[in-house]
């Protein structure tokens, strides 16, 4: 897969922006982005699978709670990412409100002596939260607590 | 932004626009400047505008910007016209420090520190992802939540003393688990009992100075180069899973429209979302309290393997530096309970509190600022004059400098590991790559943060430590 995020500075935590054609793709960037600043994801062998849905009000609370599903797969089941399959984002109307539904297959490995972790991520935060188009599709900025 | 001096620590923006009462920030000329390159001084002045602050939005002074409130900001709500906001508390809820002191001089240890420091590794838990050693049940996981250090100490790790040196004895009474999401309680599980990673570590320290003899023997800190252990962790997964839950909650249910950063997200306290973060919250700080509970165990056992005993480690104290508190404070003359959110800041409470240990009641309540690895920490002691100057409260760190990015660019964690050395500390950590990031460089001047404190009497200094041995997750 190839990288198409950079990792910016920030004095205390974790920023970075990811781009793609559209939300999906910049979704996945964005979580090989945050994965990169606790392992090498190009590193990690992509043998086991595990599937995200989940459902969210905006695109920004979408962000936050598909890259804390991250946080939840490597701290309740050990969970590395190394590759982001299928993303899909479907929006529905619900009670006069738009909601945003989420699928995606990720792949990776369990965590094991081969693997260096080298951070922590803590939490997924709106600071400074940007999903912003561009000539190219979508840019996504995203802060994390470290 | 208009920032007025008013002494040579304090600095005031004066109430303007939809601010409700002024910002005050604690800071030399070198801290105040640091401020000023983030958003530390915005963000202060946006906690300024919230619903039912009291007197003034306070910033201590090891601050930087952090998510809607800044690192180091204190601020007290009204419990019938104001708020709560998880992004008051901080995502690593009842983050804090805990002190135990030994009979032990830096002598009696020299030939085995690296045994002491090898065996605490193997018995504490740390890094990413790193389980710990206890399956728990999700009940026993719920009598936790409710229980705090009190649960740790009928298990058997610690003694009833641990309790009663321990901020809320170690156990909010308020807490409750019902709130809490089956994702935070599944986070929690496996991590209890663990020191985590980034700037959470454990150290053997040694009395580097003692600026106040009295309230250090009171605190049974007796002479240089006696040996003490410091702890730093908090609520892990568990907390940082609760502050994203409510702040989801309270967005749904609330929105942030008028709100001048999302992360300033609330709701009212006495609402029931704002009830339910704020038992959830509770919770999370029982957690902690029973972490770092066990934790303090295991070190006894340690010293008790390899020195022969664990005689005299005694604990001086335990503080959060991330939460939420229900507290009487003096108002406009008038004695008020309010909701006091502190976020990065340690509580300073002067001689006299009731809410201090006993054994503390004459010279008031130990506050513990941790360094940065491998540089000095300290302990103060709570006084009376913070009560009117910051709801009683002071620093609770050093505070970053330098981004984790640039770190890694400019330090390596094995010449970290050899620079220590040769100063006679050593380091144990799960990953080289992380103790880079956390290069002591990349920290602000710890000194000069307990330098304002002291001067300012937000809280005054009592004695240095220095580390002998680190261990980072």
């Amino acid at each position: 897969m190839d990288k198409k995020y950079e990792i910016l500075p920030h004095m205390a935590d974790g920023k970075f922006r990811a781009y793609g054609r559209n939300l999906e793709e910049a979704l996945g960037q964005a979580a090989l982005a945050m994965v990169s600043l606790m392992w090498d994801w190009e590193k990690i062998k992509p043998v086991v699978k595990e599937a995200i849905q989940l459902e969210a009000s905006s695109p920004e609370q979408l962000t936050v709670k598909f890259l804390t599903e991250l946080i939840y797969l490597l701290e309740v089941k050990s969970f590395l990412l190394g590759r982001v399959e299928k993303i899909r984002i479907e929006e529905k109307p619900q009670n006069g409100k738009k909601i945003y539904r989420l699928e995606a297959e990720v792949f990776g490995d369990r965590i094991s002596p081969q693997y260096e972790i080298y951070g922590q991520v803590k939490a997924v935060t709106y600071n400074e939260m940007k999903i912003e188009k561009n000539e190219d599709g979508l840019v996504l900025q995203v802060v994390v607590d470290m | 932004m208009e920032l007025v001096r008013i002494s040579e620590f304090i600095w005031e923006i004066p109430k303007s626009g939809e601010m409700r009462v002024p910002a005050r920030i604690y800071a030399s000329e070198k801290l105040i400047e640091l401020a000023k390159r983030d958003q530390t001084l915005s963000q202060a002045r946006n906690v300024a505008c919230l619903p039912g602050i009291h007197r003034m939005s306070y910033v201590m002074p090891d601050a930087h910007q952090g998510y809607g409130f800044p690192i180091g900001g204190v601020a007290a709500f009204d419990l019938d016209e104001g708020i709560i906001s998880p992004g008051g508390v901080g995502y690593d809820i009842n983050c804090g420090v805990r002190l135990l002191r030994t009979d032990y001089k830096e002598s009696d240890i020299t030939a085995r520190r690296k045994e002491l420091l090898a065996e605490i590794f193997k018995e504490v838990p740390a890094g990413v992802g790193k389980g710990g050693i206890t399956k728990l049940s999700r009940n026993v996981l719920k009598e936790i939540l409710v229980k705090g250090a009190e649960w740790a100490v009928e298990q058997g790790y610690g003694t009833a003393e641990d309790l009663d040196r321990t901020e809320e004895h170690g156990r909010m009474k308020d807490a409750s688990w019902e709130f809490i999401s089956d994702r935070a309680m599944e986070r929690g599980i496996p991590q209890l009992g663990t020191l985590g990673a980034g700037n959470h570590f454990l150290e053997i320290q040694k009395v580097d100075e003692i600026y106040d003899a009295e309230v250090a023997r009171a605190f049974g800190i007796n002479e240089k180069g006696q040996v003490l252990v410091m702890i730093h962790c908090g609520s892990r997964g568990l907390g940082h899973q609760i502050a994203t839950d409510y702040i989801e909650l309270m967005e749904n249910k609330f929105g942030f429209k008028g709100l001048p950063d999302r992360e300033l997200i609330n709701a009212p306290f006495k609402s029931d979302l704002g009830q339910r973060y704020y038992k959830s919250m509770c919770a999370a700080v029982n957690y902690a309290f029973a972490n770092r509970q066990m934790i303090a165990h295991w070190v006894r056992d340690v010293f008790a393997k390899v020195m022969g005993s664990s005689k005299g480690m005694r604990q001086i104290y335990d503080v959060c530096h991330n939460v939420a508190k229900v507290e009487k404070h003096t108002v406009n003359g008038k004695e008020k309970l309010l909701c006091v959110h502190r976020k990065g800041a340690t509580r300073s409470f002067g001689p006299g509190r009731p809410e201090i240990p006993e054994v503390y009641c004459q010279v008031g309540q130990p506050v513990l600022i941790p360094g940065s690895m491998g540089t000095a920490s300290y302990v103060l002691v709570g006084t009376k004059e913070a009560e009117e100057m910051s709801f009683s409260s002071t620093a609770h760190g050093a505070g970053r400098v330098m981004s984790r990015n640039e770190a890694l660019r400019r330090f390596r964690g094995e010449q970290i590991r050899d620079e220590l050395a040769k100063k006679g500390v050593e380091l144990k950590a799960t990953s080289w790559k992380g103790v880079a990031e956390e290069a002591s460089a990349a920290y602000k001047d710890v000194d000069e943060v307990v330098r304002v404190s002291h001067e300012t009497k937000l809280g005054k200094l009592v004695a240095r430590l220095v580390p002998i041995g680190v261990m980072k997750g």
